[in-house]
């Protein structure tokens, strides 16, 4: 059963003369995790301000489990590429939030959850802190630990590893990954990273083109789970330099 | 981890050692106008601060019953209409950009008024009592508080307000859970602005006709020839304005948890 469904979605920005998407048509299973990689400026992003309804597309429809998405909220988490922690707000405050929107919560549960959410991304009792005393990974878990509070099966990350430095990027893909598989949901994640893209995802969605007209669905022939080690299996090595020549042709292009 | 920790060491810097240069200083100061005064030996246009203690002691009861109570007073009440205003003014241009074009050139247009010329007129409009200087100091301060609360509404971050938006927030969640953290700062900024602005504002007003306030009074001992009369009531003001700023300081700190970028 697909979880989230483009039909015949195009989008244009009002200050632009042609369509940044065209027609676009695709749809993403229950349970996968997929990776959109494309240029900067080739219009992913918008991909996502469509699907949370930050942007209305000017015809198509998109479904999210089945259901049109008009008029509808919470039916998706949206991790945006900085954390956006509130600096005013405690951790455990900041990854209430949702739970704070929503309504239907007392304080007590609020506090419940968000500290149980925290101690799931491995930050037990840092929900007191202040979101400054955090370093930049541990920021992107309590980031995360809010977008999960969403209570959306779906997921929208975009680039939310780009900020940090190697070493903690590629520990924070393997713990994606592991979170991943412990709440079965459904990921979308936009990366710029060829690497990143395969390493984490059943398949990617390459945009090739601008406007968006359509997406290159390439399937990573790796099994979960996943360690780096089979970034160096040679189907993976010729699969990513695939990848970047797309990408380089696509630059040259522009 | 420890980031916490020279945030609180630069405070203390700047609140608590920072102080005993400028107590040293001032005093210095003050020192110099005490012998220089002594030298000039014109009490009635140059009293000592001494003297200035002196008066200060002997007209305690008028001054602290009476005339500080009236100045006082007008300083409250028109702080705080004031406030009301200017957080009016900064909500609405904030959430309208027409309203915004509307406003903020007349706002800005206002303080080009020269306010100790035009309150005369205020006193013939409202009388001699606490309205007309009530005016004058909202006149004079409730522009720092729009202009200042306004730009700190728009410190808040577009994306912040998104991502609230994908969390299905409504206005209201965006305008308390952003908006206002976001202008916080600011406006205590402005009221430790508005503050000392708002005693003058008074003081103005009483200057140019009034029954009771330091501002009178003083302008009475001036009338009387009275040197060290004349700077009695401003101390007071001053020393009044610097305990209002400080514990506005005090609750910023209690209240406002976090400072700088976002």
């Amino acid at each position: 059963m697909s979880l989230l469904e483009f039909k015949n979605v195009s989008y244009r920005y009002e200050a632009d003369e042609s369509d940044t998407i065209d027609n676009l048509s695709f749809s993403v299973e229950k349970g996968a995790f997929h990776s959109i990689i494309g240029i900067s400026g080739c219009g992913k992003s918008t991909i996502f301000r469509i699907i949370n309804g930050l942007l209305v597309p000017k015809n198509g429809e998109i479904k999210v489990g089945g259901e049109s998405i008009k008029n509808r909220k919470n039916y998706c988490g949206y991790m945006p590429q900085k954390d956006m922690l509130f600096p005013w707000r405690t951790v455990g405050q900041n990854v209430a939030l949702p739970l704070e929107t929503t309504g239907g919560y007392s304080k007590k549960d609020r506090r419940e959850l968000a500290e149980n959410a925290l101690a799931d991304v491995g930050l037990s009792g840092c929900a007191d802190k202040m979101p400054d005393e955090l370093s930049g990974g541990m920021r992107q878990r309590a980031a995360f630990a809010r977008t999960m509070l969403t209570g959306s099966d779906l997921l929208l990350l975009d680039e939310p590893f780009s900020a940090l430095d190697f070493l903690t990027r590629i520990s924070m893909q393997e713990w994606l990954l592991e979170q991943w598989e412990k709440h079965k949901k459904t990921i979308l994640f936009i990366t710029h990273d060829v690497e990143e893209a395969i390493f984490l995802s059943g398949s990617v969605f390459a945009v090739t083109d601008t406007p968006i007209k359509s997406l290159a669905e390439i399937k990573v022939p790796a099994e979960y789970p996943r360690t780096r080690e089979c970034l160096t299996h040679p189907d993976m090595v010729s699969l990513r330099e695939e990848l970047i020549e797309v990408l380089r042709k696509q630059v040259k292009a522009e | 981890m420890n980031m916490k920790k020279p945030k609180t060491a630069r405070r203390t810097a700047i609140y608590g050692g920072g102080n005993l240069y400028a107590l040293v200083f001032m005093f210095v100061l003050l020192i110099l106008w005490q012998f220089g005064a002594m030298k000039v030996d014109a009490a009635y246009i140059l009293p000592t601060p001494v003297q200035i203690l002196q008066k200060l002691w002997e007209l305690r009861v008028p001054l602290f019953t009476v005339h500080l109570p009236a100045t006082m007073m007008v300083t409250g009440i028109g702080l705080l209409i004031s406030m009301g205003l200017g957080l009016f003014l900064a909500v609405v241009m904030d959430a309208s950009p027409i309203m915004q074009k509307c406003i903020y050139p007349v706002v800005v247009a206002s303080q080009t008024i020269p306010t100790t010329a035009i309150a005369p007129l205020f006193v013939l409009w409202f009388g001699y009592g606490i309205w007309s200087k009530v005016l004058v100091t909202v006149l004079i301060t409730f522009f720092p508080i729009t202009i200042t609360v306004y730009d700190g509404f728009r410190t808040a971050k577009l994306e912040m307000s998104e991502l609230l938006m994908t969390y299905g927030a409504s206005k209201w969640d965006i305008f308390f859970k952003i908006k206002v953290p976001c202008a916080l700062p600011y406006f205590f900024s402005a009221i430790k602005m508005a503050i000392p602005m708002s005693i003058i504002g008074a003081a103005i007003g009483e200057w140019l006709g009034a029954q009771s306030g330091l501002g009178y009074f003083s302008r009475r001992m001036m009338t009387q020839l009275d040197g060290a009369g004349v700077f009695a009531p401003i101390v007071l003001l001053s020393a009044a304005a610097m305990l209002a700023a400080g514990l506005i300081g005090i609750a910023e700190r209690r209240i406002v948890k976090w400072r700088g970028e976002l």
